[in-house]
C-alpha cells in the first residue's frame, strides 16, 4: 500500500513536520508524512498567532526560503501588527494573530496541492535501521515503510503526559493521545533522551466576557503581511484583542491551589521556560508584583473561543475558574477548557549536526520540540531545514546550512547544536550577534537566491526579489548623486528641528540625520519626481530609507560578522582525536569531545573553551 | 587561513638592554609604520623593496620619540610570512612602551603570547613536527601570563572593572529586555541612569588608562627609600645596582647629607631610589634634621629598603631591631626589605645568628655585599616581585600590564560611540552594538562574555512571558 521506498518519510504533521514535507516533496523527493490524525495538521496547539519580535523574522525567512507558513499566516490572519516600530528596522517584528480553524485547513490544501507527497494516518512507533543508518519506521500496527531518510517531528507526543492540578494522563495535545515506541528505540541506538515541560491557558467562551471592561488592542492602521509574494494581500478588516489584568485577589486564590499544584508538589520534575512561565510561577517568583497582564485574544473570526494569554496554568480546574472569575470582564466566565501543563520526552540537540542529522544514525533527522525548542515559528524553520537537507542528502548534493550572520535560523540550529538548551528554547533577537543584518526587511535579499538554487523559491519570488533590490539601491545612488539647495532644504530641517545648512548638500547626508525621514526627504520635488516616475512600491521607500539611515551600523556589523567567517572557514576533520592535544584545558577537551564542531567559529562559541584552546587548534587545523 | 588584522609586540626579551626590538606583522605594517616613521634619506617606507633597512625618527605627531633602524620584510618573505616591520629602538623600558602604544593608537592590536609563532606556522613558515612544541608553547606562554595578570589584578583594578562591567551588563539587559520584550509589562531601560553609568564608566576608563605604566610607574619609577645609619652602604648599594658611580662613596660616616635621587632601570620597570640619612637618634642638629627628612622621603616611597652593616649587628643588633620595628609600625603597608651589607667582611658563624634574629621581624631579608655584588641580584627580584604581585598598589588603581591597556582603550573607543548614540537618541537596538563591544572589551580582562549572560540576568530579574 506504500511506495517501494521512499526518499523522505516526515513523522509528524505539526509546523515542523508540514513544513518538512512540504520543502522535501518540493524538492523533488517522494516523500510520504504519516501523523495520528490527519484532521489535526498544523493545529496552533496554544497561542492563536504567528510571528512576533525575532519569531516574525523567522517566518518571512522561512517565507524567503520558499516554504509555506508565511503564506498561510497570512491568508489565516484576523489582525496584523508591526511590533517595535519605535525602534530600528532590525527590530521590528511581524505578528499575526490567527483563525485557528483556518490556518490548519489552509496548511492542509496546500499541502494537498504539493506534488510528491503522499499522506498518511498511523502513529508511527519505531524506527527502522540497518547499519547504523535508518531505512524507515514502523507503525503501531505493525505496518513497515521504507524510506532512504526520516525526518522526526513529534512535538509535545513522545510520552506525553498532561497536567491538570492532581490529575495526570497520558496525551500528546487536549484530547490526542501520547506516542510511544520512538523513544524506547532512539535510547537503544544510543541517543540520550531527557524531559522537558510547558503550558498553555484556558479557552473561555466570549459570550461570557464582558470587554467593556478591558482594553482594547486593536491591529495597525496600515497593516502589512508575510510572504514576500503578492499572492497574498494585507489584512483590509480585522478583529481586536483585549487587556485585562490580574490583581492581589486573583493571586490569593491561586494560592490556595498551590498543594495541589504538580508544579509545587513536585510531580513535574521537567523544565519548563523561563520566559514563558505559568501565573503560578510568576506569582511566586515575583510576589511583589500586584498584577500581571492578560490579552484576551480570538482564536478566529466567527468563534466565539478565546484564548487567555498570560494565564498558562496547571493548577487544578477549580482554581484556575475561581480566580479567572475575579479578573475585570471575566466575572461570568464560562471555560471551554482548562489550562493544563505537557512533560515530553527531547532529545538533547548537541546530539545533531548542522544539517539536523543526527550523528548516531545516518539519514535520520529531528526538528521542532523534539529538539528541545518551544514555538510555531521555530518548529517550522527547523522543519524546513531537515526537509531541505534530508532531500539534498538523497539526491547526494552538498548540505544546506546557514550561517549566524545569515539567517536567525542559523543563529537557532547553531545555538542549538553547539550549546545544547536546559529549557524549551525560544528565539529573541538578544540571540543572535548580527541582528542589524538579519531584518524582516531583507529575508528575501538574503534568502531567496539561496531558496531558488534549491528548487524551492519560485523564478517569481527571485524576480520580485531582483527588482527591489534594483530599485532600492538606485534610489539610494540617487541620494548619493543629487544635491539639494539650502532654500529647499532648511524648511524641511527646520520643521523636525534640524540644524539648517548654508549651502546646498547631498541628499544623502540630510537624509542620515536620525530626525529625518523619507516623508520629509519626499518634500523635495526632484524626490517626490523620482518616487512616481519610477513607480516605487511600498516596500522599496522602505528599503531605501534602511539602506541610507542605517549604513553605518549594517557595515559594522558587517565587518564584525566578516571577521568571525574567517574562522567559519577553518573546518575540523570528522572524528578529530581531541586526546592527542594535550595543550587544551581538560574542560575544553572533554566539551569538544561531546559536541564534535565543524569549523574552528563553532568551537569558539561552546561555552568553557576559551580563545586559547582556539589557538592551540588552530595550530593543529594547519592553515 | 589568512589575517587581517595587525599586531605588534617587543620581539626581543622585556626590560632595558641595549637596543631593543619591536615586531609589527600583517597586512598594514607598512602602512602603519610609513605613518610614524620619518627617515633620513626622505624615503617613504611602504615604497620601499623587502628585505631593506632605513635610518630614521619615530615620531607621535610632531614628537620625536626615539632614532631608530627599521627594517622592511614583505610578505611571504618573512618570519611570520606576512608583511613584517622591525622597529630597533633604544633599549629603555619607556621608549619601547611609548613605540608600542603609538602603534596601538595606529591600528595595530597587542600581539597574544605566541601569536606571531603561530601565525608564522599558520603561514607555512614552520614543519608541522614543531606543532606540538608551538602549541605547548602558547598554553604555557598563557598561562605564565595568565597567572601574572591575576597577580596584578588582586588590586582594586579588576574589582572596579567588573563592577562596572556588571553595571554595564545591567543595562545591556534592560536594554535588550525593551527590545525582545517590548509588550511585557516592565520597567524599561531609564535614560537618565544610562547617560550617568555611562559618564562614570567613562571616567573610571579615563583614570585607569592615565595611570598605565608608562604614565605613572615607568615613566617616573617606582620611588624606593634606602634607609640606613651613615656608612652602611647605601651608595655602594645604589652604584651596584646601577652598575656605575654617581652617588658619592667613601669611608667616611654621614657624607650623604643631601637626600640623591636616581632612576635605575630592573627588569624592565623604572625604580627611583632615594637615598636617606637613617632614623637613629643624634644630638647632631643637621644629622637630626636628616632623620625628619627620612621620614619625610618614606611617606613618599613605596618600598623601604633598610639597609644595615651585619658587621655592626653584634653590637647594635637591637637597636637595628628597634628600628626595623619603628618603620613597620609607622608605615604598616608599606613593603620593606632589610638589607644586610657588607656581609663578604663577616665571619660565616654571624652571619646564622643575624639571619635567626631578624626573620621573626621581617617577611624579606637579604644579605647582600653591594661591593662585590653578591646577593644583588636577590634584591633586585625581590623589588620586581613586589611590582608583580601587586605589592605596591595601596589604593591607587594602576594598570601596568599593556594588553588590559589595549583593552581599556577599545572599550574607551565604544562608550564614547554609546555616548555619540545617546546624544543622537539613537534606538537601543543601536546602541546595543557599541555596548556589545564595550562588554567584549572589559571581558578581555575579567573573562568571558556571552549573550547567555543577558538572557540569563532578564529571566532572573524581570517577570516577563504572557
Amino acid at each position: 500500500m506504500f511506495e517501494k521506498e521512499y526518499d523522505v518519510v516526515v513523522v509528524g504533521g505539526g509546523h515542523a513536520g508540514s513544513e518538512a514535507a512540504a520543502a522535501a516533496a518540493n524538492m523533488g523527493s517522494k516523500t510520504l508524512l504519516i501523523t495520528m490524525n490527519l484532521q489535526n495538521i498544523a493545529q496552533m496547539s496554544c497561542n492563536p498567532a504567528m510571528g512576533g519580535i525575532a519569531k516574525g523574522q523567522i517566518v518571512r525567512e522561512i517565507d524567503a526560503l520558499g516554504g509555506y507558513s508565511g503564506i498561510v499566516s497570512d491568508t489565516s490572519a484576523i489582525q496584523f501588527k508591526m511590533l517595535n516600530m519605535s525602534k530600528g528596522p532590525a527590530m521590528w517584528s511581524p505578528r499575526v494573530q490567527s483563525d485557528r480553524m483556518r490556518f490548519a485547513e489552509d496548511w492542509r490544501n496546500m499541502l494537498e496541492r504539493t506534488e510528491n507527497l503522499d499522506f498518511y494516518q498511523e502513529m508511527v512507533s519505531g524506527i527502522v535501521t540497518e547499519k547504523g543508518k535508518v531505512v524507515g519506521v514502523k507503525t503501531s500496527l505493525g505496518l513497515e515503510v521504507r524510506s532512504k531518510t526520516v525526518v522526526l517531528t513529534n512535538g509535545t507526543f513522545l510520552n506525553g503526559l498532561i497536567h491538570i492540578g492532581e490529575k495526570q494522563f497520558g496525551g500528546g495535545r487536549a484530547g490526542e493521545r501520547a506516542a510511544t515506541g520512538i523513544t524506547k528505540d532512539l535510547v537503544e541506538l544510543g541517543f540520550e533522551s531527557g524531559r522537558m515541560k510547558t503550558g498553555t491557558p484556558p479557552r473561555v467562551d466570549g459570550r461570557s466576557l464582558d470587554f467593556s471592561k478591558m482594553i482594547l488592542q486593536p491591529g495597525d492602521e496600515n497593516p502589512q503581511k508575510f510572504s514576500f509574494l503578492d499572492c497574498t494581500k494585507p489584512l483590509t478588516k480585522q478583529r481586536p484583542c483585549h487587556m485585562s489584568y490580574t490583581s492581589e485577589r486573583v493571586h490569593d486564590l491561586l494560592r490556595e491551589g498551590f498543594d495541589r499544584s504538580p508544579m509545587f508538589n513536585g510531580a513535574i520534575k521537567s523544565v519548563g521556560p523561563r520566559y514563558c512561565p505559568s501565573i503560578e510561577d510568576k506569582i511566586n517568583r515575583f510576589a511583589d508584583k500586584d498584577r500581571h497582564q492578560l490579552f484576551v485574544e480570538p482564536e478566529g473570526w466567527n468563534t466565539v473561543e478565546y484564548y487567555i494569554n498570560g494565564f498558562s496554568t496547571s493548577l487544578p480546574e477549580d482554581v484556575q475558574f475561581k480566580a479567572l472569575r475575579e479578573c475585570d470582564g471575566f466575572e461570568n466566565v464560562k471555560f471551554f477548557r482548562p489550562g493544563y501543563a505537557i512533560e515530553y520526552d527531547y532529545f538533547p540537540p548537541t546530539q545533531l549536526l548542522h544539517t539536523l542529522e543526527t550523528k548516531l544514525v545516518d539519514g535520520l533527522y529531528f526538528a521542532g520540540q523534539i529538539n528541545g525548542t518551544t514555538g510555531y515559528e521555530e518548529a517550522a524553520s527547523q522543519g524546513l531545514m531537515a526537509g531541505i537537507n534530508a532531500s539534498l542528502k538523497v539526491q547526494e548534493k552538498e548540505p544546506f546550512i546557514l550561517n549566524r550572520d545569515e539567517a536567525y535560523i542559523g543563529v537557532l540550529i547553531d545555538d542549538l547544536i553547539t550549546k545544547g538548551t536546559e529549557e524549551p528554547y525560544r528565539m529573541f533577537t538578544s540571540r543572535a550577534e548580527y541582528r542589524t543584518l538579519l531584518r524582516q526587511d531583507n529575508a528575501d535579499f538574503r534568502l531567496t537566491p539561496k531558496g531558488y538554487k534549491l528548487g524551492l523559491a519560485s523564478e517569481e519570488r527571485l524576480k520580485k526579489m531582483e527588482k527591489k533590490k534594483e530599485n532600492a539601491g538606485a534610489f539610494v545612488q540617487f541620494f548619493k548623486n543629487t544635491s539639494v539647495s539650502h532654500t529647499e532644504a532648511n524648511p524641511i530641517l527646520e520643521s523636525k528641528n534640524s540644524a539648517t545648512v548654508s549651502q546646498s548638500d547631498k541628499m544623502f547626508k540630510l537624509f542620515s540625520r536620525p530626525e529625518i525621514t523619507m516623508e520629509d526627504m519626499r518634500k523635495i520635488d526632484a524626490v517626490e519626481d523620482y518616487v512616481q516616475d519610477k513607480d516605487l512600491t511600498f516596500e522599496e521607500l522602505q528599503q531605501t530609507e534602511i539602506q541610507v539611515k542605517y549604513a553605518g551600523y549594517i557595515a559594522k556589523e558587517k565587518n564584525n560578522a566578516d571577521k568571525l567567517n574567517r574562522l567559519e572557514g577553518i573546518k575540523i576533520p570528522k572524528n578529530f582525536d581531541y586526546s592527542k592535544l594535550k595543550s587544551l584545558s581538560y574542560e575544553a577537551r572533554e566539551k569538544l569531545k561531546a559536541i564534535q564542531p565543524a569549523t574552528i567559529s563553532q568551537a569558539s562559541r561552546i561555552s568553557g573553551v576559551s580563545p586559547n584552546d582556539i589557538s592551540v587548534m588552530l595550530v593543529y587545523m594547519g592553515r | 587561513m589568512k589575517h587581517n588584522d595587525t599586531i605588534v609586540a617587543l620581539a626581543t626579551p622585556s626590560g632595558a638592554g641595549a637596543i631593543a626590538v619591536i615586531r609589527l606583522s600583517g597586512d598594514a605594517a607598512l602602512e602603519i609604520a610609513s605613518g610614524i616613521f620619518t627617515s633620513v634619506s626622505g624615503k617613504v617606507l611602504k615604497e620601499q623593496p623587502t628585505h631593506t633597512i632605513y635610518l630614521g625618527h619615530i615620531k607621535d605627531g610632531e614628537r620625536v620619540l626615539d632614532e631608530v633602524l627599521v627594517s622592511v620584510f614583505k610578505n611571504p618573505n618573512s618570519y611570520t610570512g606576512e608583511d613584517v616591520v622591525e622597529i630597533s629602538c633604544h633599549g629603555s623600558a619607556f621608549i619601547q612602551q611609548e613605540i608600542i602604544q603609538l602603534c596601538l593608537r595606529k591600528g595595530c592590536r597587542m600581539a597574544q603570547a605566541g601569536e606571531f609563532t603561530l601565525r608564522a606556522f599558520l603561514n607555512a613558515k614552520m614543519d608541522l613536527s614543531q606543532a606540538e612544541a608551538v602549541a605547548d608553547l602558547i598554553a604555557s606562554d598563557s598561562e605564565a601570563s595568565h597567572q601574572l595578570a591575576i597577580q596584578q589584578m588582586r588590586g582594586g583594578f579588576s574589582n572596579e572593572i567588573k563592577r562596572l562591567r556588571e553595571e554595564l551588563l545591567n543595562f545591556a539587559s534592560l536594554i535588550e529586555l525593551e527590545l525582545d520584550f517590548a509588550e511585557e509589562d516592565v520597567e524599561f531601560a531609564n535614560r537618565e541612569d544610562f547617560q550617568k553609568l555611562i559618564t562614570k564608566i567613562t571616567q573610571v576608563l579615563k583614570r585607569l588608562i592615565d595611570s598605565f605604566a608608562t604614565g605613572n610607574v615607568l615613566k617616573n619609577g617606582i620611588p624606593v627609600a634606602i634607609v640606613g645609619e651613615p656608612n652602611v652602604g647605601k651608595s655602594t648599594l645604589l652604584n651596584a645596582l646601577l652598575n656605575e658611580e654617581r652617588a658619592i662613596v667613601s669611608e667616611i660616616a654621614g657624607t650623604t647629607r643631601d637626600t640623591i635621587e636616581d632612576e635605575i632601570t630592573i627588569g624592565g620597570i623604572g625604580f627611583r631610589f632615594i637615598d636617606t640619612a637613617g632614623i637613629r637618634e643624634t644630638t647632631d642638629t643637621i644629622e637630626g634634621l636628616g632623620i625628619k627628612k627620612t621620614f619625610e622621603k618614606i611617606e613618599q616611597a613605596q618600598v623601604v629598603v633598610y639597609l644595615f652593616d651585619a658587621q655592626e649587628f653584634k653590637v647594635s643588633g637591637s637597636k637595628i631591631k628597634i628600628e626595623i620595628e619603628k618603620i613597620k609600625n609607622k608605615y604598616p603597608r608599606k613593603p620593606l626589605v632589610v638589607v644586610a651589607n657588607k656581609i663578604d667582611r663577616l665571619p660565616k658563624n654571624e652571619k646564622t645568628n643575624f639571619i635567626d634574629i631578624l626573620t621573626p621581624h621581617t617577611s624579606h631579608l637579604t644579605p647582600i655585599s653591594a661591593k662585590t655584588g653578591n646577593g644583588v641580584e636577590d634584591l633586585k627580584n625581590t623589588l620586581l616581585n613586589f611590582v608583580n604581585t601587586g605589592a605596591l598598589r595601596n589604593n591607587e588603581t594602576i594598570v601596568t600590564n599593556t594588553r588590559h591597556y589595549d583593552s581599556l582603550l577599545k572599550a574607551l573607543e565604544e562608550i564614547q560611540k554609546v555616548q555619540t548614540g545617546i546624544d543622537a537618541n539613537l534606538s537601543g537596538d543601536l546602541l546595543a552594538i557599541d555596548i556589545r563591544q564595550a562588554l567584549y572589551h572589559f571581558g578581555e580582562i575579567t573573562g568571558e562574555i556571552s549573550n547567555d549572560e543577558l538572557l540569563g540576568n532578564i529571566f532572573a530579574n524581570f517577570c516577563i512571558g504572557k
